[in-house]
């Protein structure tokens, strides 16, 4: 399968990979996907008490495209509130990174991260 | 070095030089370029002279006759010529056909084709090492069993079947035996005089010879009949019409007589680079090689690497050639039905390289993959959260996983 230049970036150089202390307060972690369809995605952001997401990180078992999406939204979320991080589209990550159509899972499977480590900081936080 | 290092000989090998120059002397003016089915002149005679003597160095290879050899397109139409023909031909004797899960999809695709004319087929499990055992064809075989279509070498994991036992068994109880030797030919001795197999597949690509033609053997004693499933004017006594490519013939005659010199001194090198390969990955945590660790051709060797999924770790072996267990390449997403058949889990199939070495592979080219290999597998497992919880003892069929 030919990569679009995007996805070799992102895989290549992949940003923000690592883990936070997931007991840390200010912590909250998405884990999305099953090994035995080939992908699983976590993704760990910091918010600050103004409730802006101050850093991410990732870390993905998954394909080229996989690994790009979520290197790519690590990008995405770090300076936004935890409303617009919700607002991230796995249409917006798909064209960003060129994807084909047989990719188009890892994309919603990037946005679904979000939400779930959103909904895990929620949760934390009781709200 | 040249990169990308090629190690997916299994796919296809690249035609012999030898051979190439051979096929060229079959195309032009100046060459042999005549009709073989030409009667009525010299081009046509010294065309079917060609064709032949190619018969014969096919025959020779595997020692049979070479009226038994039949010429087709490739393994693929070999195995529906086989399958096809002999379940046509034999129907009133009954409409049961039995084959293994794991193997090539010309086999499987055409068992599920015959299974929509009204066939009925067995598909066998094999062990989780990827052998079929006498026992359980037996347990398989009714009294309208027709067919039984067993490869020899499995052309993702490299194991090598039973074939002289499974052959006494088919015999015994009158069942046609059908073998897809694609990935045999060439890299393991094959004795038809020996061997109670009554039809046989062979590909030319597989084996340095160009693409686009292969071969069936066709038992004469005892005789085996097959309906005809390509229908014109009579080539290869009925069994298969169209012109035969003199040039693509004459080079898989040429690249079989090569396989029949050089096969012994070959294996013993593919095995000496085999053995470096599988020497240097070994001190990987979680590295398994699949399939039968003894009944196997040196030339495939199939690799899980667990908690790295296989088409992130070929992205990662940009520089290799090598394919995946897993079909990800391909549009679809499901992991290799090979291993899966193993009973192997969907993410240990999911993370499944398979190393093809071959004529041209050096002790360099070995050496260079394994230290891709060990940058990859460090990188990815470096961003593997499964790998995470693998080292924190967490068990991951304990999960509850968001499947999607």
């Amino acid at each position: 399968m030919a990569y679009s230049n995007k996805v070799i970036d992102h895989y290549e150089n992949p940003r923000n990979v690592g883990s936070f202390d997931k007991d840390d307060d200010t912590v909250a972690t998405g884990m999305v996907g099953a090994p035995a369809c080939g992908d699983v995605m976590k993704l760990q952001i910091k918010v600050n008490a103004a409730g802006i997401i101050e850093d991410a990180k990732f870390k993905t078992y998954g394909c080229g495209s996989a690994i790009a999406s979520s290197s790519l939204v690590t990008e995405w979320v770090k300076g936004k509130s935890l409303d617009e991080a919700q607002q991230i589209k796995n249409t917006d990550i798909a064209q960003e990174l060129a994807l084909p159509p047989v990719k188009i899972h890892c994309s919603i499977l990037a946005e679904d991260a979000i939400k779930a480590a959103i909904a895990d900081y929620k949760q934390k936080h009781g709200g | 070095m040249k990169l990308p290092i090629y190690l997916d000989y299994a796919a296809t090998t690249p035609v012999d030089a030898r051979v190439a120059e051979k096929m060229m002397q079959f195309l032009t003016m100046d060459g042999e370029f005549g009709n073989p089915a030409s009667r009525s002149h010299r081009f046509g005679w010294q065309a079917e002279e060609a064709v032949e003597i190619a018969r014969s160095q096919i025959a020779e290879l595997v020692n049979a006759d070479p009226r038994e050899i039949v010429f087709t397109s490739g393994a693929t139409e070999s195995n529906n010529l086989a399958i096809k023909g002999a379940a046509d031909f034999y129907r009133k004797k009954g409409k049961h056909l039995i084959t293994v899960k794991t193997e090539h999809k010309a086999t499987l695709d055409t068992m599920r084709q015959l299974e929509r004319e009204g066939y009925e087929v067995t598909y066998l499990e094999p062990q989780t090492d990827g052998m079929v055992t006498v026992a359980m064809l037996e347990a398989a075989i009714r009294p309208d069993t027709s067919v039984i279509s067993v490869m020899f070498v499995n052309n993702e994991i490299g194991v090598v079947q039973d074939i002289a036992a499974i052959g006494e068994l088919c015999r015994s109880k009158g069942i046609i035996f059908h073998v897809d030797a694609a990935q045999a030919a060439g890299k393991l001795d094959i004795d038809l005089q020996a061997l109670k197999v009554d039809l046989m597949s062979f590909s030319g690509h597989k084996a340095y010879g160009p693409k686009g033609i292969g071969a069936l053997f066709v038992r004469r004693k005892p005789r085996i009949r097959l309906e005809a499933q390509m229908h014109g004017g009579g080539h290869e006594r009925g069994m298969r019409s169209g012109t035969l490519p003199t040039h693509q013939i004459v080079a898989m005659g040429e690249a079989f007589r090569l396989a029949k010199l050089e096969m012994h001194d070959e294996i013993k090198r593919i095995t000496a680079l085999r053995d470096r390969l599988l020497n240097g990955v070994k001190d990987i945590e979680q590295v398994f090689l699949n399939g039968n660790r003894e009944q196997r051709v040196p030339h495939i060797t199939n690799i899980s690497f667990n908690y790295v999924e296989g088409e992130s770790l070929i992205m990662a072996l940009k520089d290799i050639a090598v394919s995946s267990g897993s079909a990800c390449t391909s549009a679809s997403l499901e992991p290799s039905y090979v291993l899966r058949a193993l009973g192997m889990s969907d993410e240990l199939a999911h993370s499944s390289i398979r190393f093809s070495i071959g004529r041209y592979t050096t002790e360099e080219q070995i050496d260079h993959t394994i230290k891709i290999v060990h940058q990859a597998i460090e990188k990815l497992r470096a961003m593997s959260p499964l790998w995470d919880m693998y080292k924190d003892g967490v068990d991951l069929n304990t999960v509850a996983w968001v499947a999607h």
